[in-house]
């Protein structure tokens, strides 16, 4: 059987790298930019100039939704940073990945459905204020901006109740590579309090671990917009969406500004990450500093404890979100001040024309995450033969990093040029972009983490490369992987804007549905098609975690490993 | 089958337009029509679907609905594909548009046509000078745009909680005064939004006329300065104190039903009627129009320059415009929307269609909503939207 060699393996797998998942951006961003600058043929602009500035500049309230961006971006970051690192540290004694296991479904949920369930808890007239009702003996509706807010407190609850479980999930895998129990029991000897002697000790050591997701985090805060729409201040909204209006206005010039606004969105992702490095190297002096001083910090314990409490509180409000989306789609009639429908019925299921959405939404995620999972195994697997490429992996995680908006209008005008837009391929790259990068997230660790030894003694026998990968390697990492395949899943399910943009809205996926309908009057309908989309991704998760149990049932060394 | 068989008939005695006609149906036999229409009403989607399968049987034409949040998509979609060159098989063959939508691809020659007199079924509009059916938004549509159903702006509201809506526009500044908080609008970017700030200038404007001349600065600053000064005395007793308004009507609509406003709006006056049998608005509902009449209009469909099928999309476009067309859809249990058909031109079985259409209790007879007020020219609506968030997005 002819080996698959080392360097040539490693030459197509970089090349596919960079021209599936690099050339887009820099192609897409380049477009963008063109636009931005005034080229824009075939509205009749040509020639280099800044006036999508100047209309940019002139934008009613571009000025706040610039800071609306910033503030519910960097903010929601932080404070589910905060909050994880305070819930992680309150865990101390060791907050395996196993403990964390009970996040997953939130973290699967498609940031849509979460925001549309939000949105009804939320509400002035959603499940919350409902209750006061019920115990106040309010007749209507009190009159609060409790969601669209103008300051996007609701954006910022939002993005914080669905970034925390993907946080402290990450948090929980770097936790596994650090001897936490050993150094705790060190600290706590040296008379440190629990808490303290995981910030000061084991932070440190988990923060390079957890930079990535967190740059990840923060670049998606700042320029997501299917959350925003629904959760987020509408006059004006954050940047973001602003962008993407400008882009869909009637006054098809708009696409100048939209174009300066696509990059101005660009810049703020680079500007914030640039600035969390800077605060990163300050707070590594002045927390040198601060570990010197030697405080014991017994006192932190209510703090660590709140953020417990808060992590709680916000999942058990994500919880009661999701539950309203089912509840809204089997009422028929549920009016204010009403605790539960007066009416129930199964109508919507059964006329909501969600089938070919559903079949839509499986094919792309049953493609995007069988190639991505080829292409990661691949790109893994070429490891073997050389010194892992960190420039390489980094790029990988480009996608993540750029802002859609910035991007996705030029690509669609490339693929326009191609021929290939508007139809199955062209969303399947695009969905490939971001669900690549999540697949190769869950599955390297996993998969470097593998007993090399295993594998010598399997060549030892004469076991050629193919089969070393399909007999040893494959099976034994069948949990992490079917991990990573519903992951993609869950990514793939999600996307918005790319599934929107490249398929020249032919391709009606179960996302944007919701979004869509979401702008409709019909809450119920909403809830069916919300319902559906987060019931997707719990079904992967569900068969991730059967299928590894069931083939190896008769294996016991690998039920339950790493997952 | 006799009226297929009637519809075949003429073309033994072909004019050179019908003889087109029979080559338009051939070309388009097997043509799947990609249909893009605002998604955000579930009647009007299912409406679209039942279009499909009849075109389908009668001419083996498939309608397939590409489902926007917002019409500017598909305006947009077509100029990413001229932009990249694409002048053929384009991804969009039929657009329900009107407006400055319509303005903009019409200024920018990226539409197909002139196609509405080529279409059989034109024979029943009313396509005189002046006519609601061949001015769009003032804007001539000079056959670039075949109509399809009529809108004309009307409030919603629980006839249970309210009772003393204002008969004017103007009166909304002391009956948002006396409900604090219970009236609000869609945001004027979306078109529901401008169209309420509309009504009130056109009730306002001190020289209605001027608003049907494409908008000048002198102009703007005369016919809208009694609506700023009206809507500066509204607006602090506007729900949430008009610091932030609903993304659009169906939004509100479902404020309305959540009770969090006493007031919501439509361009359909069959919404209402509509929501109250499909669950989505209270019992009591009822629709309510200002005296002196409101802003009403045609939406139409549209075909762009560089469509893969425009030959399925005219039939498409003829086919909505049949008189069974225009009663299935005008029927309470179907859409509920009013034709656009010239009652005077049908013959006696399209008239007997319609009058066979069953009534309900929040449906209002056409002659109880008032004189129809003409739409300003689409430039004053960009204008207005422009001048409202400079005034009060900050």
């Amino acid at each position: 059987m002819t080996p698959l060699r080392g360097p040539i393996l490693r030459g197509a797998v970089l090349g596919v790298v960079l021209l599936g998942l690099i050339a887009p951006i820099v192609v897409g961003l380049t477009e963008t930019a063109r636009a931005g600058f005034g080229q824009l043929p075939a509205l009749g602009h040509v020639g280099w100039s800044l006036e999508p500035w100047r209309m940019l500049r002139d934008q009613p309230g571009f000025v706040t939704s610039l800071r609306l961006t910033l503030v519910t971006g960097v903010g929601a970051t932080l404070i589910a940073l905060a909050l994880a690192v305070g819930f992680c540290a309150a865990m101390s004694s060791g907050a395996g990945a196993g403990r964390m296991r009970w996040l997953a479904p939130f973290l699967a949920v498609p940031h849509a459905a979460m925001a549309v369930g939000l949105a009804f808890v939320l509400a002035p007239s959603g499940w919350i204020a409902r209750v006061f009702a019920f115990v106040l003996g309010w007749d209507q509706p009190p009159d609060v901006a409790s969601v669209h807010d103008g300051w996007g407190l609701a954006l910022m609850l939002g993005l914080v109740v669905k970034e925390l479980p993907y946080l402290l999930l990450v948090m929980a895998s770097g936790l596994s590579q650090v001897p936490v129990a050993r150094q705790m029991a060190v600290g706590r000897a040296m008379g440190y309090a629990p808490g303290v002697v995981w910030i000061k000790v084991i932070w440190p050591q988990l923060w390079p671990l957890i930079r990535l997701p967190v740059w990840v985090v923060l670049a998606y805060g700042l320029s997501v917009v299917d959350m925003a729409v629904i959760l987020g201040p509408s006059n004006p909204p954050t940047l973001a969406v602003a962008v993407v209006r400008w882009f869909n206005a009637a006054d098809v010039a708009m696409i100048l500004p939209a174009a300066a606004g696509a990059l101005v969105q660009t810049a703020v992702v680079v500007v914030a990450i640039a600035a969390l490095c800077g605060a990163e190297v300050v707070l590594r002096r002045a927390g040198l500093w601060w570990l010197r001083r030697g405080g014991r910090g017994w006192s932190w314990g209510p703090g660590l404890r709140v953020a417990q409490g808060g992590v709680v509180g916000l999942m058990a409000l994500a919880a009661l979100a999701l539950l309203s989306l089912l509840v809204w789609s089997l009422a028929w009639r549920w009016s204010f001040p009403m605790l539960w429908p007066e009416g129930w019925s199964g109508a919507l299921w059964m006329r909501a024309d969600w089938r070919m959405a559903m079949l839509h939404t499986l094919v792309l995620a049953a493609v995007t995450v069988v190639l991505a999972l080829v292409l990661a195994i691949c790109w893994l697997e070429a490891e073997e033969d050389r010194a892992r490429a960190p420039w390489a992996e980094a790029l990988i995680y480009l996608p993540l990093l750029v802002p859609q908006i910035g991007f996705l209008y030029g690509l669609n005008v490339v693929f326009l040029r191609a021929g290939v837009a508007g139809g199955y391929a062209a969303v399947i790259c695009g969905q490939l972009l971001f669900v690549f990068p999540y697949v190769m997230i869950a599955l390297s660790e996993p998969w470097r983490a593998l007993d090399a030894r295993l594998l010598r003694v399997g060549a030892a026998l004469g076991a050629g490369r193919w089969r070393r990968l399909l007999a040893l390697r494959l099976p034994m990492l069948l949990r992490p992987i079917m991990t990573a395949a519903a992951i993609g899943v869950a990514v793939s399910v999600a996307q918005y804007l790319p599934t929107l943009f490249l398929g020249a809205g032919r391709i009606a996926t179960l996302t944007t549905e919701a979004v869509t309908l979401s702008s409709g009057s019909d809450r119920r309908v909403t809830g069916v098609y919300a319902s559906l989309q987060a019931a997707l991704p719990f079904a992967a998760y569900g068969l991730a975690a059967l299928i590894p149990a069931w083939w190896h049932r008769n294996r016991r060394d690998l039920r339950g490993g790493t997952a | 089958m006799k009226r297929s068989l009637l519809a075949v008939l003429p073309l033994l005695f072909a004019t050179p337009a019908l003889a087109d006609w029979s080559q338009t149906l051939a070309e388009a036999k097997g043509q799947t029509v990609y249909f893009n229409a605002w998604g955000g009403d579930a009647r009007t989607n299912a409406f679209i679907a039942w279009v499909s399968t009849q075109t389908e049987a009668q001419y083996g034409v498939k309608v397939e609905q590409v489902k926007l949040s917002d019409t500017a998509e598909a305006v947009t979609r077509v100029i990413a594909e001229k932009a990249a060159g694409q002048d053929t098989g384009g991804s969009v063959d039929m657009i329900w548009i009107n407006g400055p939508n319509f303005l903009a691809m019409k200024d920018q020659g990226l539409l197909h046509g002139p196609f509405v007199a080529d279409l059989p079924n034109a024979k029943y509009l009313d396509l005189g000078a002046g006519s609601a059916a061949s001015v769009d938004f003032t804007v001539p549509v000079e056959g670039m745009e075949s109509p399809w159903r009529l809108a004309k702006f009307v409030f919603s509201y629980d006839s249970a909680k309210v009772s003393d809506l204002p008969e004017t526009m103007a009166g909304f500044v002391d009956w948002a005064g006396a409900h604090k908080g219970r009236l609000t609008h869609p945001d004027p970017s979306n078109f529901m939004g401008a169209t309420f700030l509309k009504q009130a200038l056109v009730e306002m404007a001190p020289d209605p006329a001027a608003l049907q001349q494409p908008v000048t600065d002198a102009a703007f600053a005369q016919a809208s300065a009694p609506l700023w000064a009206w809507y500066d005395a509204l607006r602090p007793n506007l729900w949430q104190a008009g610091a932030t308004f609903p993304a659009s009507a169906e939004v509100q609509n479902q404020m309305l039903n959540d009770g969090e406003v006493d007031v919501s709006m439509s361009f359909d006056p069959a919404s209402t009627a509509a929501g109250i049998a499909e669950g989505t608005l209270p019992a009591t509902a009822r629709v309510f129009v200002p005296k002196a009449g409101s802003i009403g209009n045609i939406s139409f469909v549209a075909i762009p320059y560089n469509a893969a099928h425009a030959a399925g999309a005219e039939v498409v476009a003829n086919f909505l415009l049949e008189p069974a067309t225009q009663a299935h859809m005008q029927d309470i249990s179907v859409l509920g929307s009013f034709s656009v058909l010239d009652a005077a031109k049908l013959d006696a079985a399209g008239a007997a269609a319609f009058a066979a259409l069953p009534k309900a209790e929040a449906l209002p007879a056409l002659e109880g909503l008032g004189p129809v007020l003409l739409e300003p020219h689409a430039s004053w609506m960009t204008r207005l939207v422009e001048e409202w968030a400079k005034r009060y997005t900050k």
